[in-house]
């Protein structure tokens, strides 16, 4: 078994007076794509923003590279090698698409090859560099919601919904830069709703019920087994397939 | 422009800002007269001063109405260094060093303590200081001259009657005023670019994501409080350095010239006139501002006299002079209508791919 680079224990979280998390438990290993699954209101989200700060864990812990991190402020998160893509396309719109990346990549200028690397497969960067962020298409603010997380090497990837309201096919070609970014050895934590995206890109799966996991095991073995999906899964499955 | 990376972008904005400059630089010369110099002093020191509160509202997002107080804290630490030690550089130094300290601590404690929390609260938090800070400059006389505020006496070549050239070649004459025009112009010059050099920094662009989403500049690392302390002192600290200009142009501080709300008032209706987030709307906002509000009145009697004398008596009277004020009020109307985004914002054009 591979080590688990992040680990969460006993998660609760409340928003004001809404209990959200009720004791969220799972490991995402390093080195491999694990995907969160769940209906609407699951508390997928949540639980990313949790592990990132922005909502603070009330009890139980989380553990990222060997370190305690449920009680850290969201930039020492940042900071520790922790990228986040929200789902609502987070760019900076009265920015440039140049300054958006440069601002993601707090060493200074981002490195030139692995510029190149992204550009390979997020070519309307390349042609949109000096661009503001604002005027590009949903597909194109997608990519460079995702770029930045990427534009400097992180120890893990958190994102969130990449492919809501995209058209299918910047669906398709989103999941070959989400392949693309695993195969050079990146650990992501991806919530997806989108099952085809999941069976394609995900090794393994938590899937999450009502503030807890409720299934964690391979990827594979859940897309094979039509009824334990629709048992898991149910309505939301049907809606995305 | 020059040192920036931050060009105006757009022709006509670009050649708008060279004539603003060129007619600036070459004021006392263009316009010879006491009132054309105070107007074009005032254009400078308002440049300065609404650029540093854009620094705060456009780059960082933050709603302050404390910005007179640090204005006010450079005029008045040049009037009470100058009035105290007499009229020497090292005065005017000391005086200026003390303000520049004295608003970056007050800047540095207001914003530990309040910007962690909302807007609004941090605006009322300004508000409230501001206004505290002005009771106590009116009621501390001994210091400041209460009421009748400071009249002090500036170095001798910056005094009316110093002569540096008298009737030099074209009939030039460059009196002590002029060099204290010229003072006044090239610091604001000089710390202008300094402004748009820090907003093009990675500081600058900084600010601006906090401003756009605080969440998600937090997520890429940055810490937003330490951000916007530091734009708020900073901010602070331009707005001393026109505090100081502006009492060495009128070699008086007092209440109504450095601490006035009203002052706050212009800043703001300058600054979206001009155009929020530009820097360069600071130019153009502060020259259109300061125009309008010494000119208008003086327009106005002319196109009433001509009216008059051409029996049009009706139409004549909604130019009388003495209803200028609403005039002014129309203009700003009409002027946030046409340009919700401020007249740079509008004249300037999206970078190319």
């Amino acid at each position: 078994m591979t080590e688990a680079l992040l680990t969460l224990s006993g998660v609760h979280t409340h928003i004001g007076r809404y209990h959200i998390l009720h004791g969220v438990d799972f490991d995402v290993p390093r080195g491999r794509t694990t995907m969160l699954l769940g209906r609407n209101g699951a508390g997928k989200t949540t639980t990313l923003r949790t592990i990132m700060g922005l909502w603070p864990a009330s009890q139980g812990s989380i553990h990222f590279d060997g370190a305690r991190i449920d009680k850290a402020a969201t930039p020492d998160i940042a900071t520790s090698g922790v990228a986040y893509v929200p789902e609502t396309m987070a760019i900076f719109s009265d920015l440039t698409v140049k300054e958006n990346l440069v601002l993601a990549a707090r060493a200074g200028a981002p490195d030139e090859r692995r510029l190149e690397w992204m550009f390979g497969f997020f070519p309307a960067l390349r042609k949109f560099w000096l661009s503001r962020a604002g005027t590009l298409s949903g597909g194109q603010k997608q990519m460079l919601s995702i770029a930045r997380a990427i534009v400097e090497e992180r120890k893990l990837l958190l994102i969130d919904e990449p492919t809501k309201g995209l058209a299918p096919a910047i669906v398709s070609a989103l999941i070959e830069c989400l392949k693309e970014i695993a195969r050079s050895g990146a650990t992501i934590l991806l919530v997806e709703q989108n099952f085809r995206v999941a069976q394609d890109v995900g090794d393994l799966v938590h899937v999450m019920d009502s503030g807890r996991i409720v299934h964690s095991g391979a990827m594979a073995d859940l897309a094979a087994d039509d009824s334990l999906q629709k048992r898991l899964l149910g309505l939301s499955l049907d809606s995305h397939q | 422009m020059i040192l920036s990376g931050n060009p105006p972008r757009g022709k006509l904005l670009t050649a708008l800002l060279i004539l603003v400059v060129v007619v600036l630089a070459l004021a006392p010369f263009l316009f010879p007269g006491s009132k054309p110099a105070n107007v074009a002093a005032k254009i400078c020191v308002f440049a300065l001063l609404v650029a540093s509160y854009d620094l705060l509202l456009g780059y960082a997002g933050i709603v302050s109405f404390a910005h007179t107080m640090f204005f006010g804290i450079g005029a008045y630490g040049i009037a009470i260094t100058l009035y105290a030690l007499g009229p020497s550089w090292g005065a005017m130094a000391l005086g200026l060093g003390a303000a520049v300290v004295v608003a970056a601590v007050f800047a540095l404690a207001i914003g530990l303590f309040s910007l962690r929390v909302q807007t609004i609260f941090f605006a009322m938090v300004t508000l409230a200081v501001a206004s505290a800070f002005a009771v106590l400059a009116s009621q501390l006389s001994w210091l400041t001259g209460g009421e009748d505020g400071r009249t002090f006496r500036v170095p001798e070549v910056l005094r009316p009657g110093f002569r540096l050239i008298e009737n030099g070649p074209f009939g030039i004459t460059i009196s002590g005023r002029t060099l204290s025009y010229y003072l006044v112009f090239c610091s604001v010059v000089v710390l202008f670019l300094v402004m748009l050099r820090i907003v093009e920094s990675p500081f600058g662009r900084v600010l601006q994501a906090i401003r756009e989403n605080p969440f998600r500049a937090e997520a890429l690392g940055y810490r937003i409080i330490y951000h916007r302390t530091l734009a708020n002192v900073l901010a602070a600290v331009f707005a001393a350095c026109a505090g100081a200009l502006n009492a060495l142009w009128l070699r008086y501080t007092g209440p109504d010239t450095s601490l006035s709300f009203n002052i706050m008032i212009d800043i703001l209706l300058i600054v979206v006139i001009g155009g929020m987030g530009t820097l360069y709307g600071a130019i153009i906002g502060a020259a259109l501002f300061v125009l309008a509000e010494n000119y208008l009145q003086t327009l106005m009697g002319a196109a009433f006299g001509a009216l008059n004398a051409s029996g049009a008596g009706f139409v004549a009277n909604f130019f009388n002079p003495d209803r200028w004020l609403l005039w002014l009020g129309i203009l700003f109307i009409f002027s946030v209508y046409f340009f919700p985004t401020g007249i740079v914002g509008k004249l300037r054009a999206e970078p190319k791919s």
